[in-house]
C-alpha cells in the first residue's frame, strides 16, 4: 500500500535519521521524501510503500506513533489516494 | 509526490480544523422480515440486521486508520417500521423498536433509525399503531431514532398527523423528563424526507432503495470557517468560490471513504450527503462560519442571506467531487449540536422566528430547539405546520426536532450530552394556535406554476 507520511516537529538534528531508520527497520521502502522548515517548524513528507514490510500497517501506524510520542513529533500516516482524491480534479 | 504544502493543508484540516466523516450509514431493507407473528418478526429483523452489519463497525475503525480520517458515526437505517411490520397482527410495535436497539448494541453502532412513518397523505392502520408506540419505544431504548413524514409538495400537508405529532412530541418529552426530554432529540418531523439521508435521527431506508446501501455524510464547518479566515474582506464572489472550493475537498475525502467502505463490505455506495454538519466543540460550527462573512452574531439581519450562499456554494463545490450525490445535502443549523448557534441564542439575537426563516435556505429545519416545558401540543403542531408549509411550497426538505423540555422554562438549559449538546430554552409566541390545529385534515398540495 502506498501511503503519505508527514512529520512536523521542532527543528533539531536527527529528525530524518530516526524516522527513515524506523521505516528501514520495519522493511517499509520510502519512494519519496521532502522536507522543509516552515516558521521554524521541521516539516517532512515521505511516499513509502508498506507492502515491502513484514509488518501489517496498523503494526506500522501503531509503531510510529508510539515514536512520535517518545521523541516529540507529530508523525501521520495515511493511504495516498486521500490526498490525491482531495488535491487533483 | 504532491505538493508538501497540500498534504500539509489535508493534514491540519484533520487535526486542527475537525474534517471528519460524519458518518457511515448502512441501509438495510427490513422488507423480507414481514411476519403475522410479531415476535418471528422482531426476531427476523434483529438478525438480519446483525448479518447485514456485522462487519460494519470493523470495517470503519479500520478506514479509518489507513485514511487518517476519524470517522465519528457508524450508523444503521432500515425500511420504516410501519411498512416492514404492516403484516403483524399486534397493536404494539415496541417490541420491534427493542429488537431494533439490541441490533444496534450488538453491532456496535451508534443510533439506528427507521422506527418511522411516511404518512402524507394518510394513514394506514400500521402508520397508527407506530406512532403510538414512539414515545414509549424512544424512552424504553437508547439507539433507536424516529421519524414522521407529515407533508410532500405532491400530496399537501397531512394537518391530522401534524396534530397528531404535537401530542406524540409532548408525551415523549414528559417520559424523557428525567433527561431534560432526550426522546424528543430522536424523533424527527419531516416534509419532504429523503430515502436516503445518512443522518439521525431522520434516517430511513426508503423503499426505493436497494437491499443494502452504504450513504455517507461528510462534514467540515471548521475547514469552511478557516478559509473565510483568508478572504476577510473580499467580495461575496470570492467567499461562494472559496466555500466551493473548500467542499470540492471536503466531498472528495467523503467519496474515498464511500468507497472503501463500499468495497470491503461489499455493499454498494449509495450517495454522498454534502451536508456541513456542526458538533457541539469549538471550531465546528456553521453560525461561526455565518458570523465570518461578517455578521456581528448569527441571527442578526443578513443571516439568511449568508445562509443561503453557504447553502447553494456547498452544493455546488461538492457536487463535482462525488458521484451521486443525494441525502439532505447543505448547511445543517441545529441550535444544541452548534456552538455558535448556542452563543447567538444565549446573546439573545436568535430567536425561533429568524430560525424559520433560516429554514427556507437551508438544507433541513427547526433542528435540536429546546421550548419551554409548558408548551401546548397544539402549539408544536403549529410549528411543524409553519416548517411543512416552507417545505410543500418551496420544494425541499423541511423538517421539526423539537424538545419541550419537562419543568424547564425561557432562561433554563437542557444538557444531552455528545454530539447532541446543550440547548438554551427558547421563547415560543404566547398566542394560542388551538382551534387551527383542531381543524384536521389535509392542507391541498400547492400549484407549481405562476410562481411567485
Amino acid at each position: 500500500m502506498k501511503a503519505i507520511m508527514t512529520v512536523t516537529a521542532q527543528d533539531r538534528v536527527g529528525i530524518i535519521a530516526g524516522v527513515c531508520s524506523l521505516l528501514a527497520d520495519m522493511g517499509v521502502n520510502i519512494l519519496d521524501i521532502s522536507q522543509t522548515v516552515m516558521q521554524g517548524i521541521f516539516t517532512m513528507t515521505l511516499l513509502v510503500d508498506t507492502s515491502t514490510s513484514s509488518h501489517t500497517f496498523d503494526e506500522i501506524h501503531s509503531a510510529l506513533l508510539k515514536r512520535g510520542e517518545t521523541e516529540h513529533l507529530n508523525i501521520h500516516i495515511q493511504r495516498s489516494d486521500i490526498f490525491e482524491a482531495m488535491h487533483r480534479v | 509526490m504532491l505538493n508538501i504544502s497540500d498534504v500539509m493543508q489535508t493534514v491540519n484540516m484533520i487535526d486542527h480544523q475537525h474534517l471528519d466523516i460524519r458518518t457511515i450509514t448502512l441501509g438495510i431493507s427490513l422488507y423480507d422480515c414481514a411476519d403475522s407473528n410479531i415476535s418471528k418478526c422482531a426476531r427476523k429483523i434483529y438478525d438480519k440486521i446483525c448479518r447485514k452489519a456485522e462487519h460494519l463497525v470493523e470495517t470503519g475503525n479500520q478506514i479509518e486508520i489507513e485514511y487518517g480520517i476519524p470517522i465519528i458515526n457508524k450508523r444503521i437505517s432500515v425500511t420504516p417500521i410501519a411498512q416492514a411490520a404492516a403484516a403483524c397482527e399486534s397493536n404494539d410495535y415496541s417490541l420491534i423498536g427493542r429488537a431494533m436497539n439490541d441490533a444496534a448494541k450488538e453491532c456496535g453502532v451508534n443510533f439506528i433509525g427507521g422506527y418511522s412513518a411516511l404518512v402524507h397523505k394518510g394513514f394506514t392502520e400500521s402508520d397508527r399503531k407506530l406512532i403510538a408506540s414512539i414515545p414509549e419505544t424512544l424512552a424504553g431504548t437508547e439507539l433507536v431514532c424516529s421519524s414522521v413524514n407529515v407533508a410532500t409538495t405532491k400530496a399537501g400537508i397531512n394537518m391530522d398527523a401534524v396534530a397528531l405529532m404535537g401530542t406524540v412530541i409532548k408525551r415523549t418529552a414528559n417520559l424523557t423528563a428525567d433527561r431534560d426530554g432526550l426522546g424528543c432529540a430522536k424523533l424527527v418531523v419531516f416534509a419532504n424526507a429523503v430515502e436516503d439521508n445518512p443522518f439521525m435521527a431522520g434516517a430511513f431506508h426508503g423503499s426505493g432503495e436497494p437491499e443494502c446501501v452504504i450513504n455517507v455524510g461528510v462534514s467540515g464547518p471548521g475547514v469552511v470557517w478557516r478559509a473565510l479566515q483568508e478572504v476577510k474582506g473580499k467580495s461575496f464572489d470570492v467567499v461562494a468560490e472559496t466555500v466551493k472550493r473548500t467542499a470540492f475537498r471536503i466531498t472528495r475525502m467523503g467519496q474515498v471513504v464511500a468507497n472503501a467502505a463500499s468495497e470491503r463490505l461489499g455493499i454498494p455506495f449509495g450517495i454522498v450527503d454534502l451536508s456541513l454538519a456542526p458538533t457541539p466543540a469549538k471550531g465546528d460550527s456553521v453560525a461561526r462560519i455565518l458570523e465570518a462573512m461578517g455578521l456581528e452574531i448569527c441571527g442578526t439581519h443578513g443571516t439568511t442571506a449568508a445562509l443561503a450562499l453557504l447553502n447553494d456554494a456547498v452544493k455546488k463545490g461538492g457536487v463535482m467531487a462525488s458521484g451521486h450525490v443525494g441525502g439532505l445535502s447543505g448547511a445543517f443549523i441545529p441550535v444544541s449540536e452548534d456552538e455558535g448557534m448556542i452563543h447567538a441564542v444565549k446573546s439573545g439575537v436568535l430567536n425561533i422566528e429568524k430560525l424559520e426563516a433560516m429554514t427556507c435556505v437551508c438544507s433541513v429545519g427547526l433542528d435540536m430547539i429546546a421550548v419551554p416545558g409548558n408548551t401546548s401540543a397544539e402549539t408544536i403542531s403549529a410549528i411543524i405546520a409553519d416548517e411543512s408549509a416552507i417545505g410543500v411550497i418551496n420544494n425541499k426538505t423541511t423538517a421539526v426536532r423539537i424538545i419541550p423540555a419537562p419543568n424547564k422554562n425561557v432562561g433554563d438549559s437542557v444538557e444531552f450530552g455528545g454530539l447532541l449538546g446543550s440547548a438554551p430554552v427558547m421563547r415560543v409566541n404566547s398566542a394560542g394556535s388551538g382551534e387551527f390545529i383542531a381543524r384536521g385534515g389535509r392542507i391541498p398540495a400547492p400549484i407549481h406554476s405562476l410562481r411567485n
